[in-house]
């Protein structure tokens, strides 16, 4: 589904990611931890298509074709989704036609009619319930005045409204408390086929304990410096990122 | 005898007066130019009564002691009122036997904006050979307004018709020497509509000037009377969101609204002039007075939305006379490429306990210039007066500006006047937000756009506030690279 080779980028004059390569394939889980300022937020932004970041070198694949020329708005139609680390507000669009924009934009890019209503409305009952959001809270202006894990868990709605193929999940268990982060987990999970893949950047393991992966990569200065299953995210835990900073690149 | 070259000039210039433009009158456009004998020639082709004649005269004897206000925040060149053609018949004549000869880019812009086909021929001046919906409508729409003894006509049916209510209202808020455009407006005005809801009267549907079809065009010198007797009510929908081309480049409006007691008057504008081109050539110049009165428990809402114009200059404004009035002014102005705005209110609180809301969404694109100017001024009887203010502005790039100059003078110790101001800007990262959920940039522009200006949106009526959403979005494509 994703492959990245070899892939340098950056900002400015600052290089940023090193020599990133990761394969996901449809069904997996992949964890990507690693410290602040690593580059974990960077390479989602980059997947993602955001222009603040050159690539100098290496390439994106998705599904088999090239991204370096497709727009974000276009990686978002062909199944692209990103849950930020730090949403921004927009005041006065309300949940509810943010989303309502972003699913009719999406069908008009595959040349399909906007959702009718009914449909739009049933699909928000079942994934409100689905991540136990207060309806009410789909009203209110986006992001505006959302505490942190109100924020992550719009992220999370959003992600269940569009279905991607492939779902980033930057950071999003930092601000949520344990019954959040239960009710999250549990809709990543539920979400979760043997089509679709998931990227969970994380810091902690604590996410991992919900949303087992099945490869976990430690991100450190640009490049991965590690790779493995599960067990080396409680290593991680155990141990911290030292250990791993003055290894050799494996 | 032996004319020097300036005195032949002079009695060639008078000559014209005297023979020439008496001659002119019966044809459909004057000649250009101002003076005595064109209002007096202007009142007559139009069968005013004398008390109408007199009363241009005389504003336009003070208007011709004026000058012209250099205060606002906007540069243009003044326009040369001697250059002006001061009447024009109303044209019967279609423009264009078909679409097809239209600007194919301003067919497309109807289209955008939802507008229906036999609307769009009518707007763009084309024949039109079949009859429309709309006249059927109308004929509707004016008996149910006759049943419940509204009249709704235009002013000059009305200074025949009903001049003991022009008489005694016209001037009356706005008086002829309020403002230089205001006394050339009194003096010269063209057309306009007329409307008055008798007492305790809920005037059924909203008012708007698209039904006042047959009548002649309001050129460019409109005035404006609404007259809601007590414990009446009436919503006034004013202006189009199609594109208005006009090859006059200086409009200068007058509208007064006037709330008897326990009155209430919305009056609602979406404004679309031509604001001129990407380089900032040609556009009209909207320099407008709109006040309305408010006698005892009176409301007056103003809302607007501003898009059009190369210069807009206009204060919408309310006097609270009675004791108990309100007054409210919502307002959105989008400013984009080279347009300027310098648009606000001015709340009078004359009355006890009378109250004001003044919120303007300011948003500038582009290297336009944007600027709110609001007076709240409360006289020493105005016990217990109470405003609240909130000016929002919206910045898309570098090179537009947005200015705010709210001016307040209370003079008595019991008002409450609040104010709150902000600017934002449009973030890269709230654009590459939407991105990211699907969203190109335009339509995420127009996402954060009607956004921001939702809480004036909201006291649009329904269909309009539709058509004035679609409206900011058109007005403000491209301008985001
Ligand atoms: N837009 C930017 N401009 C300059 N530096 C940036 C920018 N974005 C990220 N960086 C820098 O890149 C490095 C990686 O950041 P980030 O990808 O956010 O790390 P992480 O998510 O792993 O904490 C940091 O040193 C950060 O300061
Ligand atoms: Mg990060």
């Amino acid at each position: 589904m994703l492959k990245i080779k070899d892939l340098h980028a950056r900002v400015e004059d600052k290089e940023i990611l090193k020599g990133i390569n990761l394969e996901v394939k449809p069904g997996e889980v992949h964890a990507i931890m690693g410290p602040n300022g690593s580059g974990k937020s960077t390479l989602a932004s980059v997947i993602a298509g955001k222009e603040d970041f050159e690539i100098t070198k290496g390439t994106i694949l998705f599904e088999g074709e090239e991204l370096d020329e497709v727009a974000p708005e276009e990686r978002a139609h062909k199944g692209i989704f990103l849950s930020f680390q730090y949403p921004v507000e927009i005041p006065g669009v309300s949940v509810t036609n943010f989303m309502k924009t972003a699913i009719n934009e999406s069908r008009k890019a595959h040349g399909k009619e906007d959702m009718p209503a009914s449909k739009m409305l049933k699909l928000i009952r079942e994934k409100s319930e689905l991540l136990d959001i207060d309806r009410k809270f789909l009203s209110r202006s986006l992001n505006e005045g959302f505490s942190g894990g109100e924020k992550k868990r719009n992220e999370i709605f959003q992600m269940a409204m569009l279905e991607p193929k492939l779902a980033i999940l930057d950071e999003t268990d930092s601000g949520l408390d344990i019954d959040a982060l239960r009710i999250v987990a549990n809709g990543v999970n539920k979400l979760k086929s043997k089509d679709n893949a998931v990227i969970l950047i994380t810091h902690y393991q604590r996410l991992l304990e919900y949303i087992i992966p099945d490869f976990v990569h430690v991100i450190h200065d640009g490049k991965i410096v590690k790779s493995g299953t599960k067990e080396l995210a409680l290593e991680l835990e155990e141990k911290g990122y030292d250990w791993l900073k003055k290894e050799p690149v494996v | 005898m032996a004319y020097t070259e300036e005195e032949l000039k002079k009695e060639l210039e008078t000559k014209e007066y005297e023979y020439g433009f008496y001659t002119d009158i019966e044809s459909d456009t004057f000649p250009k130019g101002l003076n005595e004998e064109v209002v007096i020639a202007l009142s007559k082709k139009k069968e005013e009564p004398e008390w109408m004649t007199l009363w241009r005269l005389e504003a336009f004897k003070i208007w011709k002691e004026m000058t012209e206000p250099e205060w606002a925040n906007i540069h243009y060149q003044k326009p040369d009122f001697q250059d002006i053609s001061y009447y024009s018949a109303p044209n019967k004549k279609p423009k264009y036997e078909s679409l097809d000869e239209v600007d194919p880019e301003l067919l497309d812009t109807f289209k955008r904006l939802g507008i229906s086909l036999d609307e769009q021929k009518k707007l763009a001046g084309v024949a039109v050979d079949i009859v429309m919906d709309s006249v059927s409508v109308a004929t509707t729409f004016k008996k149910t307004l006759a049943e419940k003894g509204i009249i709704f006509c235009s002013i000059s049916e009305a200074i025949k018709e009903h001049p003991e209510l022009v008489k005694k209202y016209i001037g009356s808020v706005v008086p002829k020497k309020d403002n230089f455009y205001a006394a050339l407006n009194s003096a010269v005005f063209s057309d306009g509509s007329f409307c008055y809801i008798p007492k305790g009267v809920r005037c059924p549907m909203e008012l708007s000037t698209y039904f006042r079809i047959n009548q002649a065009g309001t050129g460019q010198f409109e005035r404006t009377l609404v007259i809601a007797d007590k414990g009446s009510y009436v919503s006034y929908l004013e202006g189009c969101t199609a594109p208005s081309r006009d090859e006059n480049q200086l409009h200068a409006a007058v509208v007064e609204l006037i709330a008897l007691d326990d009155a209430e008057i919305k009056y609602s504008t979406v404004q679309n002039w031509f604001p001129g081109n990407k380089e900032g050539k040609g556009g009209v110049y909207n320099f407008v007075t709109k006040r309305g009165l408010c006698e005892r428990n009176a409301k007056i809402s103003w809302t607007q939305v501003e898009t059009g114009s190369a210069i807009t200059w206009k204060y919408p404004s309310c006097i609270l006379k009675g004791d108990n009035s309100i007054g409210e002014f919502y307002s959105i102005a989008v400013t984009n490429n080279f347009q300027q705005a310098d648009t606000g209110t001015k709340m009078v609180h004359l009355g006890k306990n009378t109250k004001s809301t003044i919120i303007s969404k300011g948003i500038s694109a582009g290297k336009s210039q944007n600027s709110y100017r609001g007076l709240v001024q409360v006289n020493s009887r105005a016990d217990n007066a109470r405003n609240f203010s909130q000016c929002d502005s919206l910045l898309m790039g570098n090179e537009c500006g947005a200015h705010t100059f709210p001016y307040i003078e209370a003079k008595n110790k019991s008002a409450q006047i609040e104010h709150e101001a902000t600017t934002s800007k449009i973030g890269e990262d709230q654009i590459f937000y939407c991105n990211q959920r699907g969203i190109d940039t335009e339509k995420a522009i127009a996402l954060i756009v009607n956004g921001f200006s939702k809480e004036v949106l909201n006291k649009l009526p329904m269909e309009f506030a539709v058509e004035a959403q679609k409206l900011l979005e058109i007005s403000l494509e491209g301008s985001v690279g």
